[in-house]
């Protein structure tokens, strides 16, 4: 039943990466890029745990940990870079 | 694996899925930007919080510890997340909005997206 479970959340968020590259794509305004490549990093850490999850080891939470990190930082710096067209004044 | 376990890891999973399917759906389907922070800073990252639970139970079953990277994943995610959106928000209104447009913000000074906040405060 899990893998069944496993390939429906993997399914989920699969789609719901290629729904945020079309936003990517398309969006209007710079802030809707960004929030989408946000949504992009949320996505691939879930994706991460679902592949430990599936593989039955502890080792991707390392990688998703250093993901959750990196994104966070790289958001910061694309809207300061927005905001004051300088990211580290 | 009882069977109970397999259920609630299950659930956890499923239910993970269409909450992160719903946050990027609601970022395609709404209408402007600032209706669409809404959706994945809100529900994506539900969903990762349930794929993490998820992941606790199946590793604390498997191997009898229970581990403490996802909680250090959720926790630091349901920090940044806020953070983030307001980061996002105000990359909007200073590219996209004018400050005569706003209300007034009825204080000593106006909103801090444009102007910066006096220096005499005493806590600085």
């Amino acid at each position: 039943m899990i893998e069944y479970a496993l390939l429906f959340a993997a399914g989920c968020y699969g789609i719901a990466l290629l729904l945020d590259l079309w936003r990517i794509a398309v969006g209007p305004d710079d802030a809707d890029r960004i929030l989408a490549l946000d949504t992009m990093v949320i996505n691939v850490i879930a994706l991460l745990v679902l592949y430990g999850v599936w593989r039955g080891t502890a080792i991707y939470f390392e990688a998703a940990m250093l993901i959750a990190m990196v994104g966070f930082v790289s958001t910061v710096a694309y809207c300061r870079f927005l905001l004051r067209g300088d990211i580290i004044e | 694996m009882s069977f109970t376990a397999e259920l609630l890891i299950s659930a956890a999973l499923v239910v993970s899925g269409i909450f992160g399917f719903v946050g990027s759906y609601g970022l395609v389907k709404l209408k402007n930007t600032l209706q669409r922070l809404h959706a994945p800073t809100k529900a994506t990252t539900l969903g990762v919080g349930g794929v993490l639970i998820a992941s606790m139970i199946f590793f604390y079953i498997e191997t009898g510890h229970i581990s403490v990277h996802e909680l250090l994943i959720s926790l630091f995610l349901f920090l940044t997340a806020p953070i983030t959106a307001n980061f996002i928000a105000k990359a909007y209104l200073a590219r996209n909005v004018r400050p005569k447009d706003l209300p007034s913000s009825d204080g000593e000074y106006g909103w801090s997206v444009y102007d910066d906040p006096p220096e005499a405060g005493s806590d600085r």
